[in-house]
């Protein structure tokens, strides 16, 4: 069965999108990226999407709900990469992805991780510029 | 019937045929008095034209009454040729439909002076002329309105693509100058090509400014904050700037949450916080003193 590979690097977890998501891929990976984050106490999750041309309602709550789960189990998620036309369409499906964290790139993304995990203070979405 | 016409506008061709020198003096003679514009077209170039038109007119007209037959096709593609012309030289339309009108009556006195004995039939055969300059008139008008039509598309596309520049100020930092009234038409293009830079120039921060933009109502309110949720879903943020009192006074009447969104007044104030959010400090040279 296809999967998405979860990748790890020191304290955090790394899940690259390449293939075109579909339900059931969706719903394994956020089965088995929960698992990771459990097994590994990873404290931070980074998703990348920058292949990922086609979202629809579903995947775009998945994000949000794996964000959901991520900070349950004490991790912080970002999502990076997202193509314009991605943005485009979850802003028009009305998902603006409240308390997701975002990033241009993986290095952007990796900076915000390393940021919120030493300081734990600030935690709310803008602490990225700070 | 059909025979009847047939026979009828072959008449007109032959007439014109022999009273043709008389003819194109007549109405040049008219358009002088009525509508030549003599600072925007040669004399020659008319002469031509005119000329041009009556023997297509005359091959026309032996084959029938009927201006979207096969047989108009000709006077028809110059018809829309010389509408097409004139619109872009700046006749005005009246102008480009009195070329076809001030014939009728160089016509008519042809007409008159080969059929004048005979009145039923000349009734019959200005009739039928009136019919045929009437249509030619009426297509050379909407070949006119066409080209204007396709000028006007034309220039909204361009103005499309030029209203909605986005520039560089800084290295991460871009800057999006609004001018003019946001439909959703305009909006689509706006947010495309902003997010559209954001990737290219790797930017961080993007400034939306909306001092050149006359009015905000509810429906320009939910196209910003779209695109700047939009541009929070790529992981830049939006900085909106130029908000003048009167469209902060509308936003808060109308009871648009802008809350989550930075918002300045002018584009300095939001490039300098662009400026701070990307860690870049500017110091004077001389005095060491911090501007920020």
């Amino acid at each position: 069965m296809e999967k998405i590979p979860i990748l790890r690097m020191g304290e955090f977890l790394l899940v690259t999108i390449q293939v075109d998501m579909h339900d059931r891929l969706a719903l394994t990976l956020q089965d088995d990226l929960t698992n990771r984050i459990s097994e590994t106490g990873a404290k931070g999750v980074l998703i990348d999407i920058s292949s990922l041309e086609i979202v629809d309602s579903f995947i775009g709550r998945m994000l949000g709900n794996i964000a959901s789960m991520s900070r349950v189990l004490d991790a912080q998620t970002v999502v990076v990469g997202m193509q314009p036309a991605v943005a485009i369409t979850l802003v028009e499906l009305g998902m603006s992805l409240e308390g997701v964290r975002t990033a241009l790139n993986v290095d952007a993304g990796m900076e915000l991780l390393r940021k919120s995990i030493n300081g734990h203070e600030e935690m709310e979405y803008g602490s990225y510029f700070r | 019937m059909a025979t009847t016409l047939n026979h009828k506008t072959s008449n007109l061709g032959s007439i014109i045929a022999h009273h043709r020198d008389a003819i194109l003096h007549a109405w040049s003679r008219d358009m002088i008095g009525s509508t030549r514009r003599n600072d925007l077209m040669k004399e020659s170039e008319l002469q031509a034209q005119c000329q041009q038109f009556l023997s297509l007119l005359q091959q026309a007209t032996s084959q029938g009454s009927n201006i979207q037959a096969p047989a108009y096709d000709q006077l028809r593609d110059m018809l829309t040729e010389i509408s097409r012309t004139r619109a872009i030289q700046g006749f005005n339309s009246r102008e480009t439909a009195m070329f076809i009108f001030s014939i009728k009556q160089p016509l008519f006195t042809a007409i008159r002076e080969s059929l004048g004995k005979d009145a039923a039939a000349m009734a019959e055969e200005i009739w039928l002329t009136t019919e045929i300059i009437d249509g030619l008139g009426l297509y050379t008008t909407e070949a006119y309105i066409k080209t204007r039509e396709d000028t006007i598309r034309r220039q909204q596309e361009e103005m499309l693509e030029l209203s909605t520049p986005v520039v560089k100020l800084w290295e991460g930092v871009l800057a999006l100058p609004l001018i003019g009234t946001l439909d959703s038409a305009r909006t689509q293009v706006v947010m495309e090509s902003l997010l559209e830079a954001i990737v290219q120039t790797n930017s961080k921060v993007a400034i939306i400014d909306i001092t050149g933009v006359p009015t905000v109502d509810t429906v320009v309110a939910q196209h910003l904050l779209k695109t700047v949720t939009a541009a929070r879903l790529m992981g830049a943020d939006c900085i909106i700037s130029g908000v003048r009192p009167q469209i902060a006074q509308t936003i808060v009447h109308l009871g648009i949450n802008l809350l989550d969104i930075t918002t300045k007044s002018t584009l300095s104030d939001a490039f300098s916080i662009a400026l701070q959010r990307t860690g870049i400090k500017f110091v004077r040279a001389q005095k060491k003193e911090s501007v920020e």
